[in-house]
């Protein structure tokens, strides 16, 4: 789990999204064990009260779970929840920009349709 | 549990160094203690040791005043940015000398942690560099488990890979044994993902004193073209601009409304290194 902080958004958003995406790439596997909040501190630098909002974000909505004296697990479903979360954020996020920037750069509708269609054929991206 | 500072003045001369300072160190939180030199960091943190004294106001420890309290005293560890140690002392004579004072102090610890900078603890302290001169201070301050730890400028001198293993280390020692930190620097950049609470203080008054979550979410950046950015800024409470070619920013507190933001215009956070030049500029 990389992560590199910006100071657009507070650090706690950033660390449960940084373990979202884990989730999401497989690198934290439903019912497998994540790192620790004293890991996740030292590892980023951050507050121990920090990583720990960000983890209880994760802890409210059901993707993760504690076991006492254990460590927390990644929450069987955590997968399908959080693809449909970020689902719906998607227009939001990305498409509202693409179409904002695209307009500041006059790229037409049709150029834009070319584009994704190139992304999409690219295989050499990862 | 906590340090109380009520209502603490002190003058040297006719410089006033602090005046009425009231602060409260909660337990087991870390603190940044953030002030442009000269600020009063340093004297504030001398008087809370007892090092000198108020002109008025007091410090009280757990419920003590810590005034010629050695009870008191045990339990604050000051890491100082001048040097107080006799400089023809070996190091290992130091943190033997800090055991005597400081029975929690962790010997072993200690001489993991000066394996771990590559200090060599037969050297005495006239020896060190300025940067191995803080690295041991900061050995002893990770190691003497103390309920409180004051650091003063604890990463003068240390290369960036030192403060990298330091903020580190301080984390770990914070989550496996929590105690209050005070972290005092002008290093704000650094510090800043480390603290929970900022104290910014500014001509030895204390302009700010909450969470950095909730300072920083008290305002905005905004930028664009300067024309912009100046009609957007009339009607708001700017606490300073930065100004390059034709573009401009302004650093804003209050709470922002994205609907009434032009889209020229880009939002984004206050950053604590930001927000802290604008409000200590002289």
């Amino acid at each position: 789990m990389q992560m590199n902080f910006n100071e657009e958004r507070p650090i706690y958003i950033q660390i449960s999204e940084g373990i979202e995406d884990a989730i999401l790439s497989g690198a934290f596997q439903e019912e497998s064990q994540i790192p620790s909040i004293t890991e996740l501190s030292v590892n980023y630098r951050i507050n121990p009260a920090t990583a720990l909002k960000g983890i209880n974000i994760l802890v409210d909505e059901g993707n993760i779970y504690k076991k006492r004296g254990v460590g927390m697990f990644v929450a069987e479903g955590a997968v399908e929840r959080l693809t449909f979360k970020r689902r719906e954020k998607f227009y939001g996020n990305y498409i509202r920009n693409l179409v904002d920037e695209a307009k500041r750069l006059e790229i037409t509708k049709d150029e834009i349709k070319t584009m994704i269609e190139r992304g999409f054929e690219d295989e050499h991206r990862d | 549990m906590s340090i109380e500072i009520k209502d603490v003045s002190k003058n040297f001369g006719t410089t006033q160094a602090l005046s009425r300072v009231n602060l409260t160190f909660d337990n087991n939180k870390i603190y940044g203690l953030l002030g442009r030199n000269g600020a009063g960091k340093t004297t504030l943190l001398n008087i809370i040791t007892n090092r000198i004294f108020a002109d008025e106001g007091e410090v009280i420890v757990d419920g003590i005043p810590s005034k010629e309290n050695d009870q008191a005293l045990q339990k604050i560890y000051m890491m100082s940015e001048k040097n107080y140690y006799p400089t023809n002392m070996k190091i290992k004579e130091i943190f033997a000398w800090t055991k005597n004072f400081y029975q929690d102090f962790d010997m072993d610890y200690a001489k993991k942690l000066a394996d771990l900078f590559d200090l060599n603890i037969n050297k005495n302290v006239k020896s060190l560099s300025t940067g191995y001169t803080s690295i041991f201070k900061v050995i002893i301050a990770l190691s003497v488990n103390t309920p409180y730890v004051l650091l003063d400028e604890p990463v003068l001198g240390l290369d960036a890979n030192h403060r990298d293993i330091f903020y580190k280390l301080l984390i770990e020692k914070y989550s496996n044994f929590p105690c209050t930190i005070v972290i005092s620097t002008h290093l704000i950049e650094e510090v800043s993902t480390v603290i929970e609470d900022v104290i910014i203080i500014r001509n030895g008054t204390i302009i700010k004193n909450q969470s950095r979550e909730e300072l920083l979410s008290q305002g905005y950046t905004i930028s664009g073209k300067a024309s912009s950015v100046d009609s957007f800024i009339v009607d708001k409470n700017v606490i300073g601009t930065e100004t390059i070619g034709g573009l401009k920013s302004a650093f804003i507190l209050g709470s922002i409304n994205k609907e009434t933001i032009p889209t020229d215009l880009e939002v984004t956070k206050l950053d604590l290194q930001k927000l802290f030049v604008q409000l200590t500029n002289a």
